[in-house]
């Protein structure tokens, strides 16, 4: 299983990048399993089925939506495999940007968009810092200088990043982020570890724990399913 | 050195293959686009700023002296080709105009003295004059229009010079075409105005989405271009004089109009 972790700002583009993303790995003979975490509502789930990808919604509700994510991780693992799809591609609302959902070997996308201003890049933070791959959205809304010192910016957070400029509208650029995913490691649960430690909360991941396996987990832990437990003593 | 841009045709609005199937711009020339509002003539553009590879909605491909550009070709400002004023008129970034323009010169790898020499260009194509502490967004759609102009010919100078209705907001237009098409650049300037579109050497004619024809800009029309700048240089004229609150008594029409 090949896993892909896209995370972003509200609105940013990232169902819109996707939705090119995958129809043109189907045009490949690549078949992909996506999951879309959010806080309290979404319908991008439907955005996806009308291209034919089998999809799941979990929604955090109360929780950060990337400590769901993770926790939740095996899970859809599990489910893309039973779907028997190359590429599992969870879309997650980056709403708690202290906290950063990509894990060593998947490959970590953060969508970015241009409007936001040039001085977003740098109050972000980990899901565009440990990002692979930094993808810029609406860059058609301004001025080429504005789009410039843009691209800086994300440069002074994350030097490694690849940049891929996209048009959520017409697809430009989505072919590169489609060879990009391509190109992405196997990921294999038992020794997958996060890139950045969780921060303050309710569960072992807030102290500290990376280790994505779910045996590893204790504290209040929500499942995809809305189930809710309490592991632990 | 950039000698050639090519435009391999792809699709118009309705997915048809549109009819003109390969553009070739040389060095030193200077083409139009032109065609209705919403034709697809921004569209076109973008393509090139991109030097798209059949991943937008045209589908267009584009070659630098016949090649593919890299990926390093189409995204490093410092190497970049194109340097583009396109249609926007405002500005988005929260930043004064000097701290805007330090970091694009260093984006662009330019020096920084270019600050002062944009503000000081910028203010000759505006009226109300652009200072260096004025936030970005505060600019007037004219005054933005200026600075965008500016800061493409002193900062992003570049081989490829793609310009989006420079008609549109006011500032003199003929010295802003100037001061962005320089010599020996490959220059295209998409216009609703006919003057601008007589002054250019050839003109794509945009339909649906679609390139649809080439024109080439024939020496009576050439003539009559010189014509049209004098009806346009008396308008100019008189539209500084309504702009400082002049009245109007009498214009010289005569040797206009034959
Ligand atoms: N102009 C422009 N609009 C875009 C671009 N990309 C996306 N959009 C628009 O931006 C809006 C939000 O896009 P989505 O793809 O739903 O954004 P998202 O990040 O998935 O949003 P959530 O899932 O709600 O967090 C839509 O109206 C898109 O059509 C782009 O490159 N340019
Ligand atoms: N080849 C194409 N295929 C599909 N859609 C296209 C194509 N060309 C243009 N469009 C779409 O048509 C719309 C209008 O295009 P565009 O903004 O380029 O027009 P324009 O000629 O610049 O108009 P204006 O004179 O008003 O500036 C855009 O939404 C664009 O995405
Ligand atoms: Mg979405
Ligand atoms: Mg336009
Ligand atoms: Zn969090
Ligand atoms: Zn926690």
């Amino acid at each position: 299983m090949r896993m892909v972790i896209v995370a972003g700002t509200p609105g940013s583009g990232k169902t819109a990048v996707l939705v090119h993303v995958l129809k043109s790995l189907m045009r490949d003979n690549f078949t992909a399993s996506v999951v879309k975490i959010d806080c309290l509502y979404t319908d991008d789930d439907k955005k996806f089925k009308k291209i034919g990808i089998p999809t799941l919604i979990g929604l955090s509700m109360d929780m950060c939506p990337d400590h769901y994510a993770i926790y939740n991780i095996e899970d859809m693992i599990d489910w893309a495999r039973q779907n028997n799809s190359d590429f599992l591609i969870i879309e997650t609302a980056g709403l708690c940007h202290r906290c950063a959902p990509y894990t060593k070997n998947c490959l970590g996308v953060c969508v970015i968009d241009a409007t936001s201003g040039p001085n977003t890049p740098l109050k972000v933070g980990p899901f565009l810092s440990t990002a692979d791959i930094v993808v810029v959205t609406k860059g058609d809304m301004i001025s080429q200088a504005e789009r410039e010192i843009f691209r800086e910016r994300i440069f002074e957070v994350n030097p490694n990043a690849k940049i891929i400029e996209a048009n959520g509208l017409s697809g430009q650029g989505c072919l590169e982020l489609a060879d990009e995913i391509v190109k992405s490691p196997e990921v294999s649960l038992e020794s997958e570890k996060l890139r950045h430690s969780a921060p303050l909360a309710v569960c072992t991941l807030c102290v500290g724990e990376t280790r994505v396996n779910k045996k590893y987990h204790r504290g209040i832990l929500r499942r995809i399913d809305g189930f809710q437990t309490y592991q632990g003593e | 050195m950039i000698k050639k841009v090519t435009i391999l045709g792809g699709y118009d609005k309705f997915g048809e293959k549109e009819p003109v199937r390969r553009v070739d711009i040389k060095r030193g020339e200077i083409f139009g686009v032109v065609g209705p509002t919403g034709s697809g003539k921004s569209s076109l553009i973008a393509d090139i700023e991109q030097l798209a590879q059949r991943d937008t909605f045209s589908k267009r491909k584009i070659l630098v002296n016949d090649k593919e550009p890299t990926y390093e070709d189409r995204t490093n400002p410092r190497k970049k080709m194109v340097a583009q004023l396109s249609q926007n008129m405002n500005f988005l970034a929260d930043m004064t105009v000097g701290e805007f323009l330090t970091l694009h010169a260093k984006c662009r790898g330019a020096h920084k003295s270019c600050v002062e020499k944009v503000i000081k260009l910028a203010n000759t194509l505006t009226g109300e004059p652009i200072k260096e502490g004025h936030d970005l967004t505060i600019l007037s759609g004219g005054q933005s229009r200026a600075l965008m102009v500016a800061d493409v010919a002193i900062i992003s100078d570049s081989p490829i010079v793609l310009i989006d209705e420079i008609e549109n907001a006011g500032i003199r237009k003929h010295e802003a075409l100037e001061v962005l098409s320089g010599h020996g650049k490959i220059v295209m300037v998409v216009t609703h105005d006919p003057i601008l579109a007589l002054m250019t050497d050839k003109r794509i004619v945009m339909k649906n989405g679609g390139m649809q024809k080439i024109v080439t800009t024939t020496p009576h029309e050439k003539e009559l271009s010189e014509e049209l700048s004098k009806i346009d240089d008396l308008l100019l004229n008189l539209r500084d004089k309504v702009r400082h609150g002049e009245i109007i008594e009498d214009i010289q029409l005569k040797g206009l109009t034959s």
